[in-house]
């Protein structure tokens, strides 16, 4: 076997890697290279440098560092038993390669990850050090986004926090018993004590920060841009409230920036028992929606599963618009003087119009057609509000509300 | 009618000057009309008045959107954005007004000119020139919708400082040495080298993540529109992708379901963990590592770990609390919470040194319920009490303590297997079977969950007597 070159193993371990969904580049601190001349800075929004025709963002150099893995996921395409083509970067050549990327501004830096080689604390350490290189050898003030491999030492971790933006840990399956039957090795005890480990590595960060003595001295940051993870869905029977259940219990726990939804995708050579299907895209849309109720609109998930169907949400509509007729003695609201957290309500509202009606509704009473130039689309709203041009009247509890936002069902075709 | 020309369109400090002329001069917008010099003046209009000292006092945030906008290619903007400030100069609260027409056309002129910004941050592409004195040198091409070289490049200059660089576009050019950063002429696209021998690895990338079983197009073009394919290198790959997706998705499905690899076994070959088996702990190590496997309740469900007691084999007192709290969750310690300092503090005043003293809980697991960023704690049952009992009386077999404190309930029903209030058990001295001696006592979280103060600091007054009575009755 000759050896591969940088682009052969490109080709693998990118093609590999594609399967995570993340890759974020904001949220971290503002920094850059004025100081230290060198190469790199963050400034909180992330950018997009480009996009793949499955409408993805590629903000970083998503790559494994090798897809050789002792563990054997069912759902991987990099799983042990799996025919995939293997390849392995050496940590100077993935310096190379993000810092050609990152000089000709394709990219905002790097989302490092790699399959289980030896063991969790051996990948873990390699993970690392190709992070401490950037980050010491070349003063590269870029992105770093590392994969935290579950189970690997704490101390591991807390070295991976002083030099990455962002630390993840993929639960990817809901439940315990798809866990047990999909990824036999991983435990999800283990990964919810790394991403506690994680938790617990911000918490002291920032405890030292605020008991410094000096004002001036700057207490190593750990992950500023927090700690995200992803599921699968559709690879296994997990509903999406068992979804939302765990994702809940990951945002509470450990404050988890983001919880990524994957919609499970057929991958080559893939394991039997697995549904080669297309992936699930609109239910991927649907929990991304039900997961932003939870963050920014002030759902829980038990309102949220009221509009749906024996735990899984309503496919057709939205979660929001599916809870609103499913609780319609809440509506119409009175735009002008609804609190913020009844105008969050209101199927139609993100929180950026919410803020603007919130804003202009203190300098004269808002109509219509001033609702037209807050918000994206009024036609939605009519059935939820009252303005003192509007009264939706018998509307708000008719029976066909629903079909005016559902979309058409299709005629099927006729036979000839 | 006054005439102003501009000479530099899209320079703020030209018009800002010009605007604020006009302003200290009282002039009503309907009564200017701006152009560019490149389209010509007018014949009949009288030249601007120079701006009079004493200038108009303005928003500051209507500055910065004007410095913004003015960059914009619509060639009504000089007019609107002064019709703006001069009715800003009239009424403050104008930018809050969302639902003026004018304010209206501001926010969405500085949505585009900021949109425009941030794809130009994004799609720029630079391609290497070569070396010189130890900095390498880029240079790239751009087309920006707007005038917006001056708006971009100090973010160009903040990111890459560390090398040279130009970036050349139809308006401006900014260049980068190092030292300060300098404005130029626009150019020609073939100023800028055709190619750079990293774009075949960026392709590769490029077409390597693109996921064909999940196309979305219109997605793409949202984000990335088409007109700025022409000076991205990966985009000429897009076509030859999306008409293989179709048939590459198909041969995935297609495929037989192959043989393991034959390499399967050697490399999941690795040595298995020990495993610690309830019956045979012998140490308070082994037991803490089977009390952190412990699935007897569907508590482990949800918390990170179970969390054993603390403190050394020989301790004559042991202490037990109800569960772990979110803190000793996350920790994998006993007490380390706000409670546990509110105990930690306690101790020390009762003259008990917690580093002799074994602390534990009734329950291992820590039980909650997930409220937005918060994990609030919920009570224990008694059958979850019970069935843990199980743990915590191997804790007390291997510790043999003298004395027990419970703190709370849930830890005197995990002690006693009775439930029986405190208040009935307070006090006095009891007596468990086997001889150890028992001091009922209260929960430290209920001291933080008080708020009476007064009442408070009765409560913890007692709680610090019982910690004394322990500390006489151990001795």
């Amino acid at each position: 076997m000759s050896a591969k070159t940088i682009l052969e193993k490109l080709a693998v371990l990118a093609d590999a890697a594609k399967y995570d969904a993340s890759c974020a580049s904001s949220g971290t601190v503002k920094r850059d290279s004025t100081e230290t001349k060198g190469i790199g800075s963050t400034e909180g929004m992330g950018i997009c440098h480009s996009y793949a025709p499955d409408g993805r963002c590629i903000s970083l150099l998503k790559i494994l560092l090798t897809n050789f893995c002792i563990y054997d996921c069912r759902f991987c395409i990099n799983r042990a038993s799996s025919n995939v083509e293997r390849a392995r970067f050496s940590p100077q050549e993935v310096v190379r390669l993000t810092l050609d990327f990152y000089k000709r501004n394709y990219i905002e830096g790097l989302f490092l990850s790699s399959g289980i080689i030896r063991s969790e604390d051996y990948t873990m350490e390699q993970l690392v050090e190709v992070a401490r290189i950037l980050r010491e050898e070349h003063r590269f003030a870029g992105y770093i986004h590392l994969k935290t491999i579950a189970g690997a030492d704490s101390g591991l971790i807390a070295l991976a926090g002083l030099y990455a933006d962002r630390l993840s840990t993929n639960v990817e399956l809901p439940t315990e018993e798809g866990l047990s039957s999909f990824a036999p090795e991983k435990k999800p005890e283990t990964i919810r004590k790394t991403m506690a480990s994680v938790r617990v590595g911000e918490s002291e960060a920032v405890e030292a920060a605020k008991s410094r003595l000096i004002g001036k001295a700057k207490p190593p940051r750990f992950a500023p841009a927090g700690q995200s993870t992803q599921m699968i869905v559709g690879a296994d029977a997990a509903r999406d409230d068992d979804i939302l259940k765990t994702a809940s219990n990951l945002y509470s726990g450990y404050q988890l920036r983001r919880v990524y939804y994957s919609a499970y995708s057929p991958i080559p050579d893939a394991s039997r028992d697995l549904p080669p299907v297309r992936p699930p895209l609109m239910r991927e849309h649907r929990l991304y929606q039900a997961d932003w109720l939870l963050r920014f609109y002030g759902f829980e998930r038990a309102e949220i599963m009221e509009g749906a169907t024996g735990g899984m949400l309503d496919l057709n509509i939205d979660p929001k618009l599916a809870w609103a007729l499913q609780r319609r003695e809440a509506f119409p609201v009175d735009i002008n003087r609804a609190p913020r957290e009844l105008l969050l309500r209101v199927p139609g509202l993100g929180t950026r119009a919410v803020d603007r009606i919130v804003a202009a509704r203190r300098l004269g009473k808002l109509g219509l057609g001033d609702l037209a130039k807050l918000t994206a689309s009024v036609k939605k709203l009519l059935p939820f509000i009252v303005t003192p041009d509007w009264r939706p009247g018998k509307l708000t509890d008719s029976a066909d509300l629903r079909a005016r936002f559902a979309p058409r069902a299709e005629q099927l075709a006729l036979a000839l | 009618m006054r005439e102003v020309v501009l000479a530099a369109p899209g320079d703020f400090a030209e018009w800002r000057s010009a605007a604020r002329g006009l302003l200290a001069n009282g002039v009503a917008p309907e009564d200017v009309s701006w152009c560019d010099s490149a389209a010509g003046a007018s014949l009949f209009g009288e030249a601007a008045a120079p701006a009079r000292a004493g200038a108009v006092a303005l928003p500051r945030e209507l500055l910065e959107i004007a410095e913004r906008v003015i960059c914009h290619r619509d060639p009504e903007v000089p007019a609107r954005l002064y019709r703006i400030i001069w009715r800003a100069a009239r009424d403050r609260l104008l930018l809050a007004r969302a639902t003026d027409a004018d304010v209206d056309w501001l926010r969405k002129a500085d949505k585009a000119i900021r949109r425009d910004v941030h794809k130009m941050h994004a799609f720029v592409r630079f391609r290497r020139l070569g070396e010189e004195a130890g900095r390498e040198r880029f240079a790239a091409w751009f087309e920006p919708a707007h005038r917006i070289v001056r708006l971009t490049a100090p973010f160009f200059q903040r990111r890459f400082t560390g090398m040279d660089w130009v970036i050349v576009t139809p308006d401006a050019r900014a260049i980068w040495h190092g030292e300060t950063l300098v404005y130029g002429p626009g150019g020609t696209r073939d100023e800028v080298p055709a190619s750079d021998v990293v774009e075949d690895q960026w392709r590769t990338y490029y077409g390597a993540i693109f996921n064909p079983a999940r196309v979305k197009v219109d997605a793409m073009r949202a984000e990335m529109p088409k007109k700025y394919w022409k000076n991205l290198p990966e985009a000429q790959d897009i076509a030859p992708l999306l008409a293989g997706a179709e048939a590459r998705v198909e041969r995935m499905r297609e495929a037989a379901v192959s043989m393991a690899n034959p390499l399967t076994d050697k490399w999941r070959t690795r040595v298995p963990d020990e495993l610690a088996l309830d019956d045979n702990v012998t140490t308070l190590d082994g037991l803490a590592k089977a009390i952190d496997r412990c699935t007897r309740c569907p508590l482990y469900c949800n918390a990170t770990q179970g969390v054993a007691g603390e403190g050394p084999e020989a301790a004559r007192i042991m202490l037990v609390g109800e569960q772990p709290g979110d803190q000793e969750d996350l920790q994998g310690r006993p007490f380390v919470g706000p409670a546990g300092q509110v105990l930690d503090e306690a101790l020390e005043e009762a003259g008990l040194d917690r580093t002799r003293l074994f602390l534990t809980n009734a329950v291992k697991h820590f039980k909650f319920e997930p409220r937005g960023k918060r994990r609030l704690h919920q009570n224990p049952t008694t059958g979850e009490i019970d069935i843990c009992r199980w743990w915590l009386d191997k804790e007390r077999a291997l510790v043999k303590p003298d004395l027990i404190v419970t703190l709370g309930a849930s830890a005197l029903r995990g002690v006693t297997g009775k439930s029986a209030s405190i208040k009935s058990m307070r006090g006095a001295a009891h007596e468990l079977e086997g001889g150890t001696k028992l001091i009922a006592t209260i929960h430290p979280s209920f001291l933080l969950r008080m708020p009476d103060r007064a009442r408070a600091a009765e409560e913890r007054e007692a709680f610090v007597a019982d910690l004394i009575r322990a500390r006489k009755l151990a001795a």
